[in-house]
């Protein structure tokens, strides 16, 4: 693969500075000391709505990167991947990880005014991420109750132990506080303010105007100093892709996150120098392309049939001619960028070997019958993006020539996830797994059997295995660091071993961005941070 | 009077009509795996089958589907549109908001595809099978063989990126909150390319039919009649010929103006516009039911309008019409 200038920047983004990836992208601009510009009104492009923009109530992308300059959580991620205080300011667990307690920020006030307080902390931890928020409530199953001695002190009280370092890599996503004077009357789900979110973050919401746009302004009374340079923020609603990087050419917009374009055009702006197209800042947004195997077939529950065809794809090749420079060949559940878990490439591995493949099949009793036919399948490609579409042609086209005949069926997001994750009618299905700082959050599901029905990404292969579950089990409760990661590297080696899912493509979002732009793309998950320091200039 | 009348009747039969389609409507969605509740997951990026639960029993999913379908009926019966489960909002004021944008594209793109099928269509006419008629001609086969989405997409590429002279999309500039003329002035900008977008199809066929009917009513006698009495040609082509060759493009409209919704889909998506085709778009994909009735039953109604405008045109430009019914 040709080593281009996004790829150099994915590969050096994670350890260094702004400074030296913005080297790469542009020398002219290498050193030169600029100093920060007040103002200037920042467009982004906003692909789908959302049903509500409060991230205590949702975990997602969508709703963060609206959401998350308004409300902040209790913890961030530094640009190294290290957790960093914003709402708390220090916290430390008790040996037996049942008790964790966050000192909380002095003189910060809601966007209405209000003190901010433990009190906030108590009522959002036990009624919006231990109830409603998705992955929150897994995360914080045990969580008993947050005590308030004082209002910058929440002590969070739980049933088992609770790994610091899990808890402290989850909160980034799952730790978005709200205000317990708003929400402490009436239903949750149908505050208005879901809609009109009020925070202790640098922009305050102004206006949400459906199907057009959402517009948050200066906080002036915002707790960091100086910050935040922007005057406003401007989402704009925009669904077709190519219409939003024709908006990016025109200046209507500066920025189109998580791979908000179509792939040739992120490839095409990249050449432009007005822009800059990067994987930079998304290293927590880290997903995998899947194949998902239903082992209620009985083909399929045959582990040389599942080898047989990871073998039979030829991943590189897709990679290279489909995906360019924004994939890179995985090698399992924990991708290569989470540095406090990967286990390194050395677990095992499918690589392409059509003879291989073969060869498995022929093992399996899968003879060729009638035209060199061995097995029929139906694949259930997940509709998130281009390259899950293309991969599942792809996949289709490669079993196809060892003798494995797949029917493609293509269904919107609500018909995926119910065919899929509910009424289990695929035999192979393809999708994004998205790694989210920690196995714990985010990847386990996937694996631990006995999922209730009808939760979307979650063990619904029928999959069952005691071996992963008590590995699962005790990395999940594992307070001391260094023996979790040798857990979650078991973890991958027996998934891989015993490939219920096949996780062969590695993917980072990609960014575009308008060259003007400063302090952009500084941390692990830019898009989704609050964008205090980002400015812009002339 | 008559007329009125026959509009009235036509009203009243067109209720039933509403009722069916609404049903079918209905019924067809439910044969669309998930629900609302599905794709609200899948915007989520997961959650747990509890949450899942407590969330169909709030929006009534959990009942059987014809208790749904009784619901959803009844509650029409009140002219209750029902809450929409993305907008967190009563359907009659999400649909209010989006219906602006679309009437002003629509009104927009068919008084320009209809006046400017009529000029070409009677210059095409005027010098059949000359080369105007044979540049007419080619570039309408062009405009109706060429889709909308390209098109669209062209327009910004060269009066947005290149030449900025118009905005690239949305209904106004967020900037500026203008009010009053400049207001006016801005929509009216950003409705340029979306309104030519859309009308160049209908354009197509406008010239089409303005031509084969003029040339029709071109060879009549009492065209013949009128050229022998001394008329001269602008006047024989205004007063007599326009205006019998003009029947068949207002039909055209009746029936264009349900195709035009349709279209709008598209065009609004390209060019960001917050309308109702681009809502029926996204409440499909959503399964929000409720919104996707809501617009359906609108979009009946203006049809049902257009119609009742166009049998008035038509007592006007014929008087025997109103005469025999």
């Amino acid at each position: 693969m040709p080593l281009s200038r996004i790829e150099i920047s994915r590969r050096t983004a994670l350890l260094t500075s702004a400074a030296i990836a913005a080297n790469v992208i542009n020398p002219m601009r290498a050193f030169a000391q600029e100093t920060p510009r007040k103002g200037g009104v920042f467009n982004v492009h906003y692909g789908a709505e959302q049903r509500q923009l409060n991230p205590s109530l949702q975990a997602s992308t969508g709703v963060y990167i609206i959401g998350g300059k308004i409300q902040e959580p209790l913890v961030d991620l530094d640009a190294a991947g290290n957790p960093v205080g914003v709402l708390a300011e220090s916290w430390e667990s008790t040996p037996d990880g049942k008790t964790i307690t966050f000192k909380l920020r002095k003189g910060v006030t809601w966007h209405d005014g209000k003190p901010f307080t433990s009190e906030d902390v108590a009522f959002t931890a036990m009624n919006m991420w231990k109830k409603i928020l998705n992955y929150g409530s897994t995360l914080q199953l045990f969580l008993t109750a947050v005590d308030t001695p004082d209002p910058q002190t929440a002590i969070f009280r739980y049933e088992r132990p609770m790994p610091l370092n899990l808890l402290l890599r989850a909160l980034p996503d799952l730790g978005y506080v709200s205000a317990k004077h708003i929400y402490e009357t009436g239903d949750i789900r149908q505050n208005p303010a879901n809609l009109a979110p009020v925070g202790t973050g640098p922009f305050k919401f102004n206006k949400y105007e459906r199907g057009q746009y959402i517009i948050a302004d200066r906080n002036d009374n915002y707790w960091r100093p100086n910050a935040p340079y922007l005057d406003r923020i401007v989402w704009k609603v925009i669904t077709d892709r190519a219409a939003a990087a024709a908006q990016l050419e025109a200046g209507g917009l500066q920025l189109s996150p998580f791979s908000g374009l179509t792939i040739s055009d992120m490839a095409r702006l990249g050449k432009d120098k007005r822009f800059i197209v990067s994987t930079k800042g998304n290293e927590g947004n880290a997903r995998t392309n899947t194949i998902e195997f239903n082992f209620r077939r009985k083909e399929l529950s045959d582990i040389r049939v599942r080898r047989a065809i990871a073998h039979a794809i030829n991943v590189p090749f897709f990679i290279e001619n489909f995906l360019g420079d924004f994939a890179k060949l995985g090698t399992g559940p924990i991708p290569s960028t989470s540095a406090d878990f990967y286990p390194g490439p050395n677990t095992p591995q499918y690589p392409y070997d059509k003879q291989k493949a073969i060869a498995l099949l022929d093992e399996a009793g899968l003879k060729p019958g009638a035209g060199g036919n061995r097995l029929s399948l139906r694949l259930l490609p997940a509709p998130w993006g281009e390259d899950i579409s293309l991969w599942a042609t792809f996949i289709q086209q490669s079993l196809g020539e060892v003798g494995i005949q797949v029917e493609v069926v293509r269904n919107d997001g609500g018909g995926f996830l119910k065919q899929v994750y509910d009424e289990h009618a695929f035999d192979l299905a393809t999708g994004w797994h998205q790694y989210r700082n920690d196995p714990a959050v985010s990847t386990t599901v996937w694996y631990r059997y006995g999922q209730p029905k009808g939760a979307p990404w979650t063990n619904q292969w029928g999959w069952e295995d005691p071996a992963i579950d008590k590995i699962i089990d005790d990395a999940a409760t594992e307070v001391d660091p260094a023996k979790r990661k040798a857990l979650y590297a078991d973890f991958v080696t027996r998934a891989n071993t015993e490939l219920p899912i096949w996780m062969p493509i590695e993917q980072l979002f990609v960014t575009v961005i308008t060259a003007k732009a400063r302090n952009h793309s500084n941390t692990p998950r830019w898009a989704s941070s609050t964008w205090h320091d980002l400015w812009l200039a002339e | 009077m008559r007329i009125l009348n026959l509009a009235g009747r036509r009203l009243a039969a067109s209720i039933p009509t509403l009722f069916l389609i609404l049903i079918g409507i209905f019924l067809l969605l439910q044969f669309a795996p998930g629900d609302t509740v599905d794709a609200m997951m899948a915007q989520m990026g997961g959650g747990d089958a509890a949450t899942a639960r407590e969330l169909r029993q709030f929006y009534g999913l959990d009942l059987s589907i014809p208790m749904q379908l009784g619901h959803y009926l009844w509650r029409l019966v009140r002219f209750d549109l029902g809450f929409s489960s993305i907008y967190g909002k009563p359907v009659a004021s999400v649909i209010l908001e989006r219906l602006p944008p679309t009437l002003l594209l629509m009104t927009a793109s068919l008084s320009f595809a209809f006046f400017a099928g009529l000029v070409l269509g009677v210059v095409a006419a005027r010098g059949v099978n000359k080369w105007p008629d044979t540049l007419i001609s080619t570039l309408g086969l062009i405009f109706y063989a060429t889709p909308s989405f390209w098109f669209g997409l062209m327009a910004i590429v060269v009066f947005s990126v290149y030449l900025q002279w118009l905005p690239a999309g949305g209904f106004e500039d967020i900037g500026q909150a203008a009010t009053g003329l400049a207001r006016t002035l801005d929509i009216a900008a950003h409705l340029v390319l979306p309104a030519l977008t859309l009308g160049l199809i209908f354009l197509a066929i406008y010239l089409r039919i303005m031509r084969a009917s003029m040339l029709e009513v071109l060879n009549l006698d009492f065209v013949r009649t009128a050229r022998a009495k001394g008329l001269d040609e602008t006047r024989v082509v205004v007063r007599h010929v326009l205006r019998n060759a003009l029947l068949p493009m207002v039909t055209l409209i009746g029936l264009q103006a349900g195709t035009m919704l349709g279209g709008s889909v598209v065009v609004e998506s390209v060019f960001s516009l917050p309308g109702l085709g681009r809502l029926a778009y996204e409440s499909v994909v959503q399964r929000d039911l409720n919104t996707l009735l809501g617009i359906v039953f609108v979009s009946a109604l203006l049809v049902i309008a257009v119609n009742f405008l166009v049998d008035l045109l038509y007592a006007r430009l014929d008087p025997r019409i109103s005469a025999g019914a």
